[in-house]
């Protein structure tokens, strides 16, 4: 990380240090400062009181922020499997050479990709109703979280396969083999490996994503934490649930994070995977 | 069709929200990931660890958990505010950590020769940063940084969970008066791929012309 950027400034001198030294001085104290007056107005507030931390002991609270987990992961779990069979489907669909097919797929793709997620979600569980479907907030969920993610990771699918060079299709069909064959053996297994970074990314967002549910009353972490607050007897800790809360979204994130990059490390060591930077534009956000 | 234009004031005035929400927070989110990405690349540690601490908790965390936080923790901890500055001050926070992860990717596909002549000339980090290096980024970094301006359009609808003034809650006015919430739903999805389709033709524009090899 380091190489690029050492380059945007010289080996410091005596005059030059004594100026970084106080600029980080200064944004030590300013960081200090902000930190500062948010535990200043939490210990003034109330939320550093015994009397709201005391849920952390109780055994019925443990079990209803482990339930809230279980059901993250479950909407997670689901999620992210209909979502990469969805987006390979629609990748496969838009790399076609049947013009309708490819078509077809694009729109689809753009359609999902265009419409926030949280509307979707509205969409299957307030809209449905009044055609006479109801579905579960679990099934809305996680419809909403396949149909989405699933057409972001149709163009990292995509991307993917159209940065495989080009001589490995060419080599495969002089070799005979049909266009099923040319994408089963030779270019899917290369692309699926230069995008694997992107596809995890993609899977932190859906993991993040899945919080989305707490909007439509599916009792994930959120909505656990949101029931948690607002008891009254347990000195509605709202604060301190949300920062537990917190902490295991981002413990959980930098998990699957930390396995991208341990994955792009490994796969860079491996001159076979080289080259082919993820070109496709990705809705991180 | 009746759900449409029997609401219509009410569906304009809500995507108005949506619009001036996307575009206060584009500008507040585009001023901070900047600033943070300069400390991110900056020759001062403290300022360094302080931008990757703020992009690793921020990056990581859902937009909901902290929307949720500002709209129901931020007044009991400080004083009231309009829930419209809240949601700007969240979407901006969150958007601006991945503002910054553009930012900084820019920065790199800069060729190292440019920040070593600029060196040479005896310019100065923040000289080399403004005068040298970020104008050059501005052709790579345009079409990543569109793509989160469009997941920030999108993302404003998380704040229609919490509050009613924008177009994510349009379907509950339908629903009051009686209408069919389907169709206003759908009212509202055709209203954003109308805002987003075009930012995603002129991001596709700009790839284009801008991916031209230097």
């Amino acid at each position: 990380m380091s190489a690029p950027t050492a380059v945007l400034f010289d080996v410091p001198g005596p005059r030059a240090r004594a100026r970084n030294t106080a600029a980080g001085a200064v944004t030590l104290v300013v960081v200090a400062a902000l930190v500062g007056v948010v535990i200043w107005r939490m210990a003034a507030t109330g939320q550093l009181d015994a009397r709201v931390w005391e849920w952390v002991l109780y055994e019925n609270v443990q079990l209803a922020i482990l339930d809230g987990l279980v059901n993250t992961l479950r909407a997670f779990a689901s999620g992210a499997v209909l979502a990469l069979i969805l987006g390979a489907l629609l990748a496969l669909g838009r790399l076609s050479d049947h013009r309708w097919l490819a078509s077809v797929s694009g729109g689809v793709v753009e359609l999902f990709r265009a419409v926030p997620l949280v509307v979707l979600m509205f969409l299957f569980y307030y809209g449905l109703p009044s055609a006479g479907i109801t579905v579960s907030t679990y099934v809305a969920v996680v419809l909403g979280l396949m149909l989405y993610n699933g057409a972001v990771l149709a163009e990292v699918f995509r991307a993917g396969v159209l940065a495989v060079p080009r001589g490995q299709s060419e080599a495969a069909y002089a070799l005979g083999l049909r266009k099923s064959g040319v994408m089963r053996f030779v270019l899917l297994p290369q692309a699926v490996r230069s995008m694997l970074p992107a596809i995890i990314s993609q899977l932190v967002v859906l993991l993040k994503d899945t919080a989305l549910g707490f909007l439509i009353t599916y009792p994930e972490l959120l909505f656990q934490a949101q029931f948690l607050g607002s008891n009254a007897t347990l000195g509605s800790p709202l604060i301190p649930v949300a920062l537990v809360v917190a902490a295991i979204y981002i413990t959980l994130c930098l998990l699957l994070s930390a396995l991208a990059t341990w994955i792009e490390r490994r796969s860079r060591r491996n001159p076979a995977a080289l080259a082919v930077a993820p070109a496709g534009r990705l809705d991180d956000a | 069709m009746d759900v449409l234009f029997g609401n219509l004031g009410e569906y304009l005035g809500r995507f108005g929200g949506t619009i001036g929400l996307f575009v206060v927070s584009a500008i507040v989110s585009l001023i901070l990931g900047v600033v943070l990405a300069a400390m991110r690349v900056s020759p001062v540690p403290a300022m360094r660890a302080t931008g990757t601490v703020y992009v690793t908790l921020l990056r990581n965390t859902p937009l909901t958990l902290v929307l949720f936080f500002f709209a129901l923790g931020f007044t009991k901890l400080f004083f009231y505010l309009p829930f419209f500055l809240l949601a700007v001050i969240g979407l901006s926070l969150y958007t601006a950590a991945f503002v910054c992860e553009v930012v900084r990717g820019g920065i790199s596909t800069v060729p190292e020769g440019q920040a070593e002549a600029a060196r040479a000339l005896g310019l100065g980090f923040t000289q080399i940063l403004t005068l040298v290096v970020l104008p050059q980024a501005v052709r790579s970094v345009m079409p990543p940084l569109t793509s989160v301006q469009i997941a920030l359009l999108k993302n404003t609808t998380v704040a229609a969970g919490f509050s009613v003034f924008e177009a994510g809650g349009f379907y509950r006015a339908v629903n009051e008066r009686g209408g069919s919430t389907l169709v206003a739903l759908l009212w509202v999805a055709l209203g954003f791929v109308v805002l987003v389709l075009p930012l995603s033709v002129l991001q596709r524009r700009l790839e284009k012309r801008w991916s031209v090899a230097r």
